[in-house]
């Protein structure tokens, strides 16, 4: 249940806007309060020999007709403007909950109707309810607060409405229901309770919705009538002498605008302190994050390879450091495969390189180049160039990744048409063609419609089309398989296959998933809280990898002689988080080889073993025994843990 | 549009008294009332007035005016183009500044980039959102033709009489839909395919364009129907500061001189407007959404 806590809004309080809001707000009370007791008698003062002067030290806001001071009058005008707004206010709200609340007390059919009603009434403006309330009840400060509360009961018992349909869902008012609580206790007892809080903020902010509204009907003539004066009335007395003394009007409008102005603000501030808006604290910036990059290595040549980044780091605002130091290279022809576990920035890896992180991030390396250029480097034109020629994306989820307002074909032609000039004719007929290639039946249909009315294989495979059509040396693919059944993940890998096999170009392949990586790759690279901790070939990932953390990997992969009485295996523990910033190892607290040297010194990512293997680990699973016992110790905690 | 009917015509029977009596004032002879209740038709059962009200309405006859015995239908014939034109005009400029600038300052201020930028719109856009059309318009008569004398302070003569009660209407929804939109933006821009659209290198101009705009105009498109029909309702309030020719002056007048009639008929008219917007809202609202059903069925 959810419970006022006046720290919440106490915090909102005493930011800048919500002190100047609150101080508003109390004078504005103050002056309600004590204007008409203190200034009448100058506020009705006829001084004949003053008439409609303008501003003066004697007269700040200048005299009217009646040679009296308007800033006085102002003053006094304080209470009944206020004091209407508040009536108006609580009429408003006397009519609009109750009618909100009644669609959840009274049986379905009838609760529809009234919902389409509010609906309908919500919809008409406010002033225009107002006006013709006020012609039915007749002109004066009386017909006004009806009208305006008839005005403003829409929005209360729209908002009554919502509220209270989305609480009547709560488990606990089914209980209650349950339970056999009759109708009106239910509302007076269960829901509006948990409504009040922003029912309350709704009203702060009428109140300054009232506030202008009646002066607005002031203003025409239709509220408060002579001899009484509101604000309103008061600007529309000054509007006719705007020429020989604007100040007259400019005094009362000043007045309405302000004390409009606090009550929003004020009911702004609590709203926030209510949705728990805390401005986040930027005094950290990313760049001081990332520890600083040394020089490129100049003697490794980059040679022909179409990627190579050294000492990558991303970060964020905050202290977040998601990739650290992840060195990579992918040679023309070559599939490599990232896996990790979810956050283990996989996916961050491949946006750094691809030049797509959130325009928050920082990315640092010592050397990033796409087919033996740094993007950092070039011009944004340039930039666009190369990467949008040579370097396509396949994304993660295929629902969200393409645009639902726009038609397939003209999101697979648009790049080609951009990069290689191609026309609409011509892109439309290479789309035809990378469509067929991914194995979309009739794709003329197919470019006609919009995604949402693709099944979710048949967009991935859009999503790959569209990676194709502008021939990539370099292709990106995050995920691509993880939320497609079996089969099309089969037909996907083998189309990702065919690609790099036919048009050799370089794919680095993101997954969580062992089994597709080893399935589809030659090399893998294993990162594990934002590093890399393993860099091998697939045979020696299937048959002897160096890190206990890669060999839990591979131990959690069922296969056919799995035994099936036993739990799957799993890794106990939780990877370390991007804001970590432990001297250790990451893996330390998972591991089962781990020793103290581990926890006080993080291990490089060194070469070993077989052909190109790296790993980071001070005690790599060289010899059988020791992986035996790596093993061994997993599952044992395993068996504790279930 | 039957409840409309309904409550307009509901609406002179809810005033306390008699209303033949209330608007030709206490002096009136007792003959005189009840020859206009008669001619009113307002001494007949409530069933047959009503039959007789849904009957005029349909032959597009809005009744007799209790002040002036002129047809209403001609006053709104001679009023009706004044007041479109003004609120018309203010929608377009509205719509026409909010979209760009409310989609430029999502860009700008996207992924907390620029905050001073977007606190300054932010402030900006909720000040002046918030001032009403009236308000702001006495303030611009005084700077622009009082004491600037640039333009003219009223009325209804050459393009530059234009500029001051359109502004005046203009400004708030202007800067309440430029927020909506960036919002919406925001929103956008954190989706997946903007990610994509980027991805492919494309110029900013389409990105944006092509592939952010299309996805805010649902949002945008409703807040905007919602604030059409509150400029027709600004436009009273904006034409009484102006002495502009339209159905303002004629409404406030009305309600003031208690000609019954006459606020029915507006009351239906204006209801109607907002109606008709409403539906104008959903079927534009059908045609862009490539997932909304409502034409296909």
């Amino acid at each position: 249940m959810r419970r006022p806590s006046l720290g919440r809004w106490g915090g909102a309080l005493r930011t800048p806007v919500g002190i100047v809001a609150t101080i508003g707000v109390g004078t504005i009370v103050v002056l309600a309060v004590i204007g008409p007791v203190l200034w009448s008698a100058e506020a009705s003062r006829i001084d004949l020999n003053a008439v409609s002067q303008g501003a003066s030290a004697e007269h700040w806001f200048g005299t009217d007709a009646l040679g009296r001071d308007i800033f006085h009058r102002v003053l006094v005008a304080t209470r009944l403007s206020v004091s209407l707004a508040f009536l108006a206010t609580a009429f408003g709200a006397l009519i609009g909950i109750p009618l909100g609340a009644l669609p959840s007390l009274v049986g379905e059919r009838l609760g529809r109707a009234i919902t389409g009603f509010i609906n309908l009434a919500v919809a008409f403006p406010a002033l225009l309810i107002a006006i013709f309330v006020a012609a039915i009840i007749g002109v004066g400060a009386r017909g006004a607060v009806f009208a305006i509360g008839c005005a403003v009961a829409p929005s209360f018992a729209r908002l009554t409405q919502t509220l209270t349909s989305s609480v009547i869902g709560a488990d606990y008012v089914a209980a209650a229901r349950t339970l056999g609580v009759r109708r009106v206790r239910l509302l007076t007892r269960h829901i509006l309770p948990n409504v009040a809080e922003p029912l309350l903020l709704t009203t702060t902010l009428a109140v300054g919705e009232a506030l202008l509204a009646l002066a607005g009907l002031s203003f025409l003539g239709l509220g408060v009538q002579p001899p009484g004066y509101d604000w309103g009335r008061m600007l529309s007395e000054g509007i006719a002498s705007i020429y020989v003394t604007p100040i007259v009007a400019i005094g009362p409008a000043v007045a309405i605008i302000l004390a409009a102005l606090m009550f929003t603000l004020l009911g702004e501030t609590l709203a926030k302190g209510v949705a728990g808006h805390t401005t986040s604290r930027w005094d950290e910036r990313a760049d001081d994050l990332v520890p600083s990059v040394e020089p490129p290595d100049e003697t490794v040549d980059i040679g022909d390879d179409a990627l190579v980044v050294e000492n990558m780091n991303v970060a964020f605002p905050g202290g977040s450091w998601p990739v650290r130091d992840v060195s990579l290279r992918l040679r023309r022809g070559e599939i490599v495969g990232i896996v990790g576990e979810s956050g283990s920035g996989k996916t961050l890896t491949a946006m750094a390189i691809s030049d797509l992180l959130p325009p928050t991030a920082r990315m640092t390396a010592s050397r990033y180049a796409v087919l033996g250029r740094d993007p950092r480097e070039l011009s944004d034109a340039e930039k666009r160039k190369l990467l949008g020629r040579s370097l396509a994306i396949v994304y993660q989820d295929p629902m969200s990744s393409l645009n639902p307002s726009l038609r397939v074909g003209l999101q697979l032609g648009e790049a080609a048409e951009f990069h290689h000039g191609l026309s609409r004719a011509q892109a439309r007929e290479r789309s035809v063609d990378r469509l067929r290639a991914v194995r979309i039946a009739s794709p003329d249909v197919r470019l006609r419609q919009y995604p949402h009315e693709f099944s979710g294989g048949m967009r991935q495979r859009a999503v790959i089309a569209m990676g194709l059509m502008v021939d990539p040396q370099l292709l990106i693919a995050d995920e691509p398989t993880t939320a497609l059944d079996v089969t099309v993940q089969q037909q996907i890998l083998r189309l990702l296959r065919d690609v790099s096999g036919t048009s050799h170009a370089a794919t680095l392949f993101i997954s969580h998933d062992v089994a597709v990586v080893s399935q589809l790759c030659s090399r893998v690279v294993v990162m594990y809280a934002g590093r890399i901790v393993e860099e091998l070939d697939v045979d020696t990932l299937v048959n002897g990898p160096a890190h206990p953390y890669t060999a839990a990997l591979v131990s959690a992969v069922p296969t056919m002689t799995s035994d099936r009485t036993r739990p799957l295996a799993t890794i106990p523990g939780r990877a370390p988080g991007p804001f970590d910033r432990s001297p250790g190892c990451p893996f330390v607290d998972r591991c089962p080889v781990a020793t103290s040297r581990c926890r006080a010194e993080r291990p490089p990512l060194e070469p070993l073993g077989a052909e190109g293997q790296r790993v980071a680990c001070w005690h790599p699973l060289t010899a059988d025994a020791l992986r035996e016992q790596a093993l061994k110790a997993a599952s044992e905690r395993e068996d504790v843990a279930v | 549009m039957a409840v409309l009917l309904t409550v307009t015509f509901l609406m002179i029977h809810l005033v306390p008294g008699d209303p033949v009596r209330a608007a030709l004032g206490p002096t009136a002879p007792q003959e005189l009332v009840v020859v206009r209740r008669h001619a009113l038709g307002l001494d007949q059962p409530l069933t047959t007035q009503f039959a007789r009200y849904v009957r005029q309405v349909a032959h597009g006859d809005m009744g007799t005016s209790l002040i002036t015995g002129e047809p209403i239908t001609k006053t709104i014939r001679a009023r009706l183009p004044a007041t479109l034109e003004l609120a018309g005009l203010a929608f377009l400029i509205a719509v026409l500044v909010a979209v760009p600038l409310g989609v430029a300052m999502a860009a700008m201020t996207h992924g907390g980039r620029r905050r001073s930028l977007e606190l300054g719109f932010t402030t900006t856009a909720g000040t002046f959102a918030s001032i009403p059309s009236f308000l702001l318009a006495v303030g611009m008569v005084w700077l622009f033709a009082v004491s600037l004398r640039w333009l003219p302070v009223a009325g209804r003569e050459g393009a530059s009489s234009y500029i001051l009660p359109v502004a005046a209407l203009a400004i708030a929804p202007l800067f309440a839909l430029s927020r909506i939109v960036r919002v919406e933006g925001l929103r956008v821009l954190d989706q997946d395919y903007m990610r994509t659209a980027r991805g492919k290198r494309l110029p900013s101009r389409l990105v944006y364009v092509r592939h952010a705009l299309p996805n805010t105009l649902t949002a945008t498109l409703t807040i905007a129907g919602l604030l059409l029909g509150g400029l027709i309702a600004g436009t009273v309030l904006v034409e009484n500061i102006f002495a502009w020719p339209g159905l303002g002056g004629v409404l406030v007048q009305s309600v003031s001189q208690k000609d019954y009639p006459a606020v029915q008929a507006l009351a239906l008219l204006f209801g109607t407007l907002v109606l008709v917007i409403n539906f104008a809202v959903d079927i534009a609202l059908g045609v862009i959404d490539p997932r909304s059903t409502i034409l296909d069925s």
